[in-house]
């Protein structure tokens, strides 16, 4: 044993690692250049090349791309039937984001607060299982579910509720002949499958708040419902704001989940499909594109005004 | 004791809190008198903080009742108890100004804005902290931070205030300030304080009651010198100061009549008469020497003045135990 010397071994790696050792700096270097390189030149230049696009116009007669600069296809933008999409993937994205939130705040705070061990662990379960099966799975059996023959229809026929469903569905906007083919059904559907990119911020951020906050708060006088408002949502804040980027940008974004369950309107990830696709019209494509990207912008410029980082 | 028609700050009747099969609070009867400054000492898990959140309503009582001036706590919660709390990590709200943190307690209570900002920079001059109202606590040092939490459970004129462990945090210089500062304020103001503490000398320091606690029991309540000169068991002898415990065999090796003692190390004196022994361990703390001597079978420990020289281990020493040094304790 005596006889070892303490650097026993003497390999390339082991030199390697030496060096690394006395000088941070590289290994930080040596781990930040591949995402950095990712993001710097596959995704900004991209995103970089997508904008550029946009500022392109086609020409309507041959169908050819003119690279010109030009705000022509922002204009097109304008156009009612445009407008009228933007403004649907808008309020759709809007309302699954708010009902979203206001779903997820309530789970988020129990399992946060409340949940220990094993129910914590159930708790994980429960919210990432659906993420183990196939996204296309889920909105198709969301399909079975809603539609004229399906469970629902089944349960509230068993129940004798079936009145008020079709008085749900005899209502302008939100109804439909099934709910598999109205806005009530695609705004459930995203509900389902973005509810758990809100409740993770959320309870991530309420995990970080120390209980003697909310004791000072009680302790200082406050009712329950001052804590919550005036301690707990200003903490969580941070967390309701990433939750609700993720469900915001994923509706936004999302082309396929209301082509299988919905009125077979147009969203704005379907008009970018078949802009960029059979309609070979790019620029406009990449315009409507830029959308989503703009309100991201404005949403997180209002939360920053808001304080919603302030507790970062 | 205090006069049991007289009317307590505080005041416990069998007071148990169990946590599943631990016993946090085991049955304990107070009585904190108005105006007091008084301190609940006792190792880590003894339930004194328990109590304290017991006073404060963070807890609720398994058994006993507990009264604050009179009235009956029962089912009332924190925000309706006239007591207020200066927590062991501050709790300061990080979102908001020093200023708002202060003034939270008359905001949630709908007092109008100027009338509570007003108040706030009273309170914080108070603690000696004007102008920084605008300031985050993350801005702070751990000092100034607690004197926030002071001015902060201070607005609300709370009878009774609470406060868990509020030195712990800070380093020993600071500490010894804020003792003198705490104290002269509860002077000043005239507010029952009671506090949390595991530090013996920072009870006997600032009290003018200690509670020793233990195994969620209270072992034995007093005046600092009380509970300093006269523990009543050997626990608290041990605790509060680190008192030398002899068994009755040994008092019959010192002279004394058999029974159990509580022997204070400075009050043994090293010197040419008395019991030979042998140092076996020196610890040397600037003003005096702790010497661990044996005697024969026995260990005691003996404070020397530093000037008496130093205290080679395996040097012979002779222990004279002055008439009346020894405390008799019940067990």
């Amino acid at each position: 044993m005596a006889a070892l010397p303490i650097d026993g071994r003497d390999g390339a790696l082991r030199r390697l690692s030496d060096r690394l050792v006395a000088r941070p700096r590289l290994l930080v270097a040596l781990f930040l250049a591949p995402p950095l390189l990712w993001l710097g030149v596959v995704y900004l230049g991209s995103l970089v090349a997508l904008l550029a696009q946009s500022f392109f116009s086609i020409d309507e007669f041959s169908g050819l791309i003119v690279r010109e600069w030009t705000l022509k296809t922002y204009g097109e933008l304008f156009r009612p039937a445009n407008l009228d999409i933007i403004g649907r993937t808008v309020t759709m994205a809007a309302l699954v984001t708010l009902v979203g939130a206001v779903i997820a705040f309530p789970i988020a705070y129990y399992a946060a607060r409340y949940a220990r061990g094993r129910t914590k662990a159930l708790f994980y379960l429960a919210v990432m299982l659906p993420l183990w099966s196939s996204y296309l799975v889920r909105v198709y059996a969301w399909k079975l579910i809603l539609a004229r023959e399906g469970i629902l229809a089944w349960a509230t026929e068993r129940t004798g509720t079936t009145p008020l469903l079709d008085a749900w569905l005899a209502l302008p906007v939100v109804g439909g002949p099934s709910l598999s083919i109205s806005y009530t059904g695609t705004f459930l559907v995203f509900l389902y499958l973005w509810l758990p990119f809100m409740i993770l911020p959320i309870q991530a951020a309420l995990e970080r708040v120390p209980g003697s906050l909310l004791e000072a708060s009680a302790d200082l006088g406050a009712r329950p419902g001052q804590t919550l408002r005036k301690v707990i949502l200003p903490l969580a804040l941070p967390g309701v704001v990433a939750g609700s980027i993720f469900t915001f940008a994923l509706t936004l974004g999302d082309y396929i989940t209301p082509q299988i369950v919905g009125s077979s309107t147009l969203y704005i990830g379907q008009a970018v499909y078949t802009l960029q696709g059979t309609a070979g019209n790019i620029p406009l494509a990449a315009a409507f594109s830029v959308v989503p990207i703009a309100i991201m912008v404005g949403y997180l410029a209002v939360a920053k005004r808001m304080g919603a980082f302030d507790a970062l | 004791m205090t006069d049991p028609a007289a009317l307590s700050a505080v005041r416990f009747r069998g007071v148990s809190r169990h946590f599943g099969a631990t016993r946090a609070v085991d049955g304990v009867d107070l009585d904190i008198a108005p105006g007091a400054f008084f301190a609940m000492l006792g190792p880590s898990g003894s339930g004194k903080t328990t109590c304290l959140r017991l006073i404060a309503g963070f807890e609720q009582p398994d058994a006993g009742s507990i009264e604050i001036f009179g009235a009956p706590m029962t089912g009332v919660p924190p925000y309706r108890r006239s007591v207020n709390t200066v927590f062991q990590d501050y709790a300061l709200f990080p979102h908001m100004t020093v200023g708002a943190n202060v003034a939270y307690g008359p905001m949630v209570r709908g007092v109008p804005r100027a009338e509570r900002e007003a108040r706030a920079r009273e309170l914080l001059a108070l603690v000696a902290l004007s102008g920084f109202e605008d300031r985050r606590p993350a801005q702070l040092s751990g000092g100034q931070r607690q004197r926030v939490a002071l001015a902060r459970a201070l607005i609300n004129e709370p009878k009774v205030l609470l406060l868990d462990e509020p030195l712990g945090a800070l380093d020993l210089k600071l500490r010894e300030q804020m003792q003198v500062e705490l104290k002269s304020l509860q002077r000043r103001l005239g507010i029952t304080f009671v506090f949390v503490t595991h530090d013996q000398s920072e009870a006997l320091s600032m009290a003018d009651r200690i509670a020793v606690f233990n195994e969620g029991r209270i072992v034995q309540v007093g005046a600092p010198d009380e509970v300093y000169e006269r523990p009543q068991t050997r626990f608290v002898a041990d605790f509060v100061g680190g008192s030398n415990v002899v068994e009755p065999d040994a008092a019959e090796r010192l002279g004394l009549p058999r029974g159990l003692y509580s022997l204070r190390p400075e009050k043994i004196r090293l010197g040419e008469i008395g019991f030979a022994g042998t140092v076996e361990t020196t610890l040397y703390q600037g003003a005096q020497r702790r010497v661990v001597v044996a005697v024969g079978s026995d260990r005691l420990a003996v404070v020397a003045p530093a000037e008496r020289g130093p205290l080679p281990v395996g040097s012979a020493v002779r222990l004279f135990v002055p008439p009346g040094a020894a405390h008799r304790m019940e067990g």
